[in-house]
């Protein structure tokens, strides 16, 4: 790559990932529209999310084309994150039933 | 500078800590601005993580029933209510916006300032419907339908405090992303970045607008569609 110029790379596949988002878009929106529910909603819906998430930042924020240490120090430190996903949804659960037993008749 | 030479005299204080800092090592090959774009997104992807985090902390726990999104969203059109339609438009205007973005980096880095300038200033009108029909449907949901951050008329008290938080603090990334853009996109225009001799300015004003985007994306899913 020529780093005087930093990120340059052909219009089409903008215009591909474009196309792509619009279409995963469409597709999420298709899930609500449809009624689909239960598990297969929340696995559509995350399926969906991700593909979208994981376009947008390898090619529109150009992270495909970075060194691996750029790629690490971004994309590895959100991860922690999951741990405190975790820890809410299990504190969620416990609240809900705390509220049941002693609050809810 | 050479790095085989010993440091004669190390300063002290503030620019001693720049000197040390900065000392002839350079861990990532990208301009600085770029680096330091990348690190302000990580720490604003925790803040949006917590923020969806705890609503879905609070959605979980709640023992009354969470209003219907697809029903709350929904908007009277032609005899029929469309589930979530004005969402919809949102996000595909917002990915639209996404790639005019894109391409305006792409035309930057060939110095055409003409398209770049244009393109980054329909990428920032984009933008600009977007917070408009955001404050429409704040309006709606507010005038028409009375939810408030303390509770609402359609279930649990908490999907107004979620909902206002959230997507409040969106909208404002993406104000504050139209602003950001416009000057970015003047400065094309009078030749500001052919006199600095490096057009990475566009990417990184790039970089943060696919962020607004991406944050989007994962609102969308969570807080519209689960």
């Amino acid at each position: 790559m020529d780093k005087a110029e930093g990120q340059q790379h052909p219009l089409a596949i903008y215009l591909w990932i474009w196309v792509t988002l619009f279409v995963l878009s469409a597709f999420s929106y298709m899930v609500d529209y449809f009624h689909v529910q239960g598990y297969l909603r929340w696995t559509l819906i995350i399926i969906f999310m991700l593909l979208k998430a994981g376009l947008i930042v390898a090619v529109f924020m150009h992270m495909a084309w970075e060194r691996l240490a750029l790629k690490f120090a971004i994309l590895v430190p959100p991860l922690c994150l999951l741990v405190l996903i975790g820890l809410m949804a299990v504190e969620g659960d416990y609240t809900f039933f705390t509220r049941l037993s002693e609050f809810v008749r | 500078m050479t790095s085989t030479a010993p440091a004669a005299v190390a300063p002290d204080g503030l620019s001693g800590v720049t000197a040390d800092w900065s000392a002839d090592k350079q861990a990532f090959p990208v301009p600085w601005g770029k680096a330091m774009m990348w690190i302000f997104l990580l720490s604003d992807t925790f803040i949006f993580t917590c923020f969806l985090t705890s609503y879905m902390n609070v959605r979980m726990s709640t023992t009354e029933v969470w209003p219907n999104a697809s029903q709350v969203f929904a908007l009277h059109i032609g005899g029929a209510d469309v589930p979530m339609v004005l969402i919809a438009i949102m996000t595909f205007i917002l990915i639209t916006s996404s790639g005019t973005m894109a391409l305006a980096v792409n035309y930057g880095y060939r110095r055409d300032r003409a398209r770049t300038t244009s393109l980054m200033l329909i990428t920032a009108a984009f933008g600009a419907v977007f917070v408009g029909m955001q404050a429409f449907e704040w309006t709606k949901l507010i005038v028409d339908e009375g939810i408030r951050p303390w509770g609402n008329p359609l279930g649990a008290a908490q999907f107004g405090s979620s909902f206002f938080m959230i997507t409040g603090f969106h909208g404002l990334h993406v104000s504050a992303g139209v602003i950001y853009l416009v000057v970015v996109a003047m400065r094309v225009w009078n030749g500001f970045y052919d006199r600095k001799g490096t057009y990475e300015t566009v990417e990184i004003t790039g970089l943060y607008w696919h962020f607004v985007d991406l944050v989007w994306v994962f609102i969308f899913a969570f807080f519209y569609l689960w």
